[in-house]
């Protein structure tokens, strides 16, 4: 029998970047709020202090503030061919865990979307015509447009305090600024960071090649700053233990140094950590919510936690794998289209240029998450995907951000990987590499898709969701475009040495090295109940009392870092709640 | 720099570790230890190892990162000391991870960790294999080879060449793994000894505060290492 709490006007489910964003602005409302998150609590003290958070082997490899497999994973296969295996050890993504969620631990690059990037199928249809859409992409517009959500993306920018300079304010186009970025009506909360040697030099090249470089859009301070809610963050002093780190400056955007402090003060508010829900409890005509169950990690007993409306924001993942043992939705089938829960899983396709330049200093280790300078030359917007092959584009980067040696040891390929010869090469190549990385879009496709596994459980018993995932021939062939115009700028800087690491036909998806923490859609937004899980404002198209928020939402993944469009869709939705649903609960669309 | 509200205790860190002025608290206490020198690797009180695995594991990482040429070697740096604290502790048990089963060790390696086993057990089981195959092949166990041999056998291990069961087969790329992260890793995990390896590369550890220096392009950092208990090299 569980245990049944108080009544909750509110539960949130997950204290990350949306939960947080869902509690301060629904507690603004004055509505009783409970946040329910699995993980332990933390805060910038005194969890992330100098220095026992400089701390390469516990956080950087250890993965000590990551979700623990043994408590929480999934089964991995490349095709419906394969047994999917469990992810038993954390590799390819590493989902957050405890207050803060993996905003504590991002890297902070906080992008907006292109305007055709969320009207992509019509872009795609208008220019080109439907036939160039390869057979098995689910190519889809967003239900919602730039314009309506230009608003909500500035709101995120201003409460995560992010850095950078405006390359198109109110539609005039900015010099030093991102010419292709959609239009801002607001220049960055504070402006860029300074610019590191390796910057430097993409800058120039990319210049001289006549590109148009600009400041990473970076969620760092570069000055002191005060947000909306009244929260401080301090300039960011280039400790490089940035990604995969507590920020132990408050400089480092993230739920702890916007939102969680100026959220604690609300008497109606307060959130219980260690509590795991287990699954959304539906009413029994399965319209709506009745709350939540989830298992208290202290007491070791399930609770029943009743609420009015439930915020889904335990990250992709683990929104969706909730939604399917909640009946949130009928599970996607490929074969047959039909089903939205799983459906559209995405990723991220990225690639590099590795340059080693002999008698030259980077200081690897000064640097952070969000470094960089940028172009967007070959970004969606302004790739021609008739005569190129392929639909999608890149953004590229060059910026240290990470030069702690366990993981970050660059090497000229055909080095040892031990013995004499590494040691030696460490000596003569650490410090003196630079890189450009290719950070690109993936589409969505029938076979990628995620659903319950038939075999493996986690600790409540509960079937471990499964992921069915691999590389498809369009984006890597916008990879290899990718790398046929990156190796030409990367030789224009006349480096001693350089090397390319771009997957291409053929590449198997390998569960084993990170690649990116961007897990995007299963729970897609749709502008109707047959196309999505969720409708326009991350409402349930099954249970209306029910919001599902986050990446889970992508239609398709967009070239960039996903948070600046997470957050902005999570402002848009609780703009919908306060104004809309609140005074009449119901379907908004 | 300013400091934040909140947050004392970086200023003196950081006058401490800045050009070597003064010494703090730390850095002396840490300066003053130094004085007793570490208990020498063949009188360490094992935490996990035994003592035939402690000889593999001193031999074999002597080999991965040897002591000739510029920079200390894995011995220098009681890389052996790190792995058997490791193999002790939760890293070792594979605490972190899903280890329920079925498993199949034999699913390629683009599947990730399959194998039953932990790292620890892998060890335990790898070890007397990997000794036996040396025995047949070479006529010795592998501690007792010579360097030649023991780089052979290394890598005929590498290869995949030494026929270990495929509970095991991820033996090689975990030793190493491990070797290069007891090489690199804060000096609190007992390798990386006296920051040798940071010293070598010019890595400057747990410092972590360069707001004068992004902007000093193609200029080296000057500072040495300092680690998290405030040690300085
Ligand atoms: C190493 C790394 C680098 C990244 N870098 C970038 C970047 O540079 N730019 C970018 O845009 N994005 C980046 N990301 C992604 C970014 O962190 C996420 O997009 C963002 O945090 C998502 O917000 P969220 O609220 O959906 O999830 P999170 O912030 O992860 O929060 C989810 C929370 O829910 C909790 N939870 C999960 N399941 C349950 C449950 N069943 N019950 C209760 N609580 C639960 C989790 O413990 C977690 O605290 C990075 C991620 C990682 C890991
Ligand atoms: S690099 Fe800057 S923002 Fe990142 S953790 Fe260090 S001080 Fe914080």
């Amino acid at each position: 029998m569980a245990r049944q709490e108080k009544k909750k006007d509110v539960v949130i489910v997950g204290l990350g970047w949306t939960g947080s964003i869902a509690g301060i602005e629904l507690a603004q409302e004055g509505l009783d709020i409970v946040a329910l998150e699995r993980g332990h609590d933390q805060n910038t003290v005194p969890n992330f202090e100098y220095p026992q958070q400089i701390d390469e082997l516990k956080y950087g490899v250890r993965l000590k503030m990551m979700q623990k497999p043994s408590q929480q994973t999934l089964t991995v296969r490349r095709d419906g061919g394969e047994t999917a295996l469990p992810y038993r050890s954390l590799g390819s993504f590493l989902p957050g865990n405890g207050v803060g969620g993996a905003g504590t631990h991002w890297n902070g690059l906080n992008w907006r979307p292109q305007e055709i990037e969320l009207k992509l199928r019509s872009h795609v249809v208008e220019n080109w015509g439907e036939e160039i859409i390869p057979e098995g992409m689910n190519l889809g517009d967003y239900p919602v447009s730039y314009d309506e959500l230009e608003p909500f993306f500035t709101q995120f920018e201003k409460v995560a305090g992010i850095s950078g300079q405006a390359g198109n304010l109110n539609g005039e186009i900015r010099e030093g600024g991102n010419p292709f970025e959609g239009w801002r009506s607001e220049d960055y909360p504070m402006p860029p960071m300074p610019t590191t040697y390796d910057s430097a030099k993409f800058r120039d090249a990319a210049a001289a090649m006549g590109y148009h470089p600009f400041h990473a859009p970076a969620g760092i301070a570069s000055t002191s700053y005060v947000n909306p809610y009244g929260m401080q963050m301090g300039p960011c002093n280039f400790c490089g233990f940035c990604e995969r780190y507590g920020c132990y400056q408050y400089s480092k955007s993230s739920p702890q140094t916007a939102i969680l402090g100026a959220l604690k003060r609300y008497p109606n508010f307060e959130y219980r950590t260690q509590s795991e829900v287990l699954r959304v409890e539906l009413a029994a005509d399965g319209q709506t919510a009745t709350g939540v169950t989830y298992w208290d990690d202290v007491a070791q007993e399930e609770v029943f936690q009743p609420a009015d409306i439930v915020i889904l924001s335990s990250y992709q993942l683990n929104n969706v794998h909730l939604m399917l043992l909640s009946g949130l939705g009928e599970a996607y089938n490929p074969l047959t289209g039909e089903g939205t829960l799983g459906k559209n899983y995405a990723y991220q396709m990225n690639g590099g240029v590795t340059m080693f330049f002999r008698d030259e200093e980077f200081n690897p280790f000064v640097g952070h998450g969000a470094n960089g300078v940028c172009i967007d030359d070959f970004s969606i917007s302004q790739n021609d995907f008739g005569a190129e092959g392929f639909i999608g584009g890149s953004y590229w980067r060059s910026g240290t951000f990470n030069g702690q040696p366990i993981r970050n040891m660059p090497l000229p390929k055909g080095t040892p990987s031990w013995g004499a010869g590494w040691k030696q090469a460490i000596g003569e190549n650490y410090g003196h590499a630079m890189s450009i990385g290719s950070h690109g879009s993936h589409m969505s496709y029938a076979n990628n898709h995620l659903d319950l596994d038939p075999t493996y459980t986690d600790r409540h018993g509960r079937p471990l969701m499964r992921m069915t995932f691999n590389w498809q021939d369009n984006d890597l062939k916008m990879n290899q475009f990718m790398k046929s115009k990156m190796e030409p700028l990367a030789a224009s800087m006349n480096p001693d040495l350089m090397q390319s690491g771009f997957k291409g036909e053929g590449a198997m998806y390998d569960v084993r090295p990170y690649q990116t923490t961007h897990n995007t859609g299963g729970h897609i937004m749709g502008e109707t109940a047959r196309e999505g899980a969720v409708n326009r404002y991350s409402q349930s198209w099954k249970a209306h009392n029910v919001f599902a928020m986050g990446a889970g939402n992508f239609v398709q993944n967009t070239q960039y870092n996903p948070t600046g469009l997470v957050g902005g869709l999570a402002y848009h939705t609780v703009n919908a709640i306060r104004t809309q649903y609140l005074s009449n609960p119901r379907p908004l669309v | 720099m300013t400091d934040l509200p909140g947050y004392p205790s970086r200023r003196n860190f950081l006058k401490a570790s800045a050009a070597g002025v003064a010494l703090s608290g730390l850095a002396a206490q840490a300066k003053a230890q130094e004085t007793t020198p570490p208990v020498p690797l063949e009188e360490y009180d094992r935490s996990y190892l035994t003592a035939d695995e402690w000889a593999f594991v001193m031999a074999a990482s002597a080999r991965l990162i040897p002591s000739e040429g510029d920079g200390p070697g894995a011995i220098e740096a009681r890389v052996p000391v790190f792995i058997d604290l490791q193999l002790a502790g939760d890293y070792g048990s594979a605490d972190d991870w899903y280890m329920e089963g079925p498993h199949d060790p034999d699913a390629e390696p683009a599947r990730g960790w399959q194998t039953p086993l932990s790292p620890a057990e892998i060890y335990r089981q790898a070890i007397p294999a990997f000794d036996a195959w040396c025995q047949e092949t070479h006529g010795a166990a592998f501690a007792e080879l010579s360097e030649e041999l023991q780089d052979a056998a290394l890598t005929a291990l590498q290869n995949g060449d030494v026929g270990l069961a495929s509970e095991i087969r991820d033996f090689f790329t975990i030793l190493l793994a491990n070797t290069k992260e007891g090489y690199f890793a804060d000096p609190q995990y007992g390798g990386n000894h006296e920051m040798q390896s940071w010293v070598y590369i010019g890595f400057p550890g747990a410092r972590a505060a360069y707001r004068a220096w992004p902007e000093r392009h193609n200029e080296k950092y000057p500072l040495g290492p300092v680690s998290i208990s405030g040690e300085r090299a």
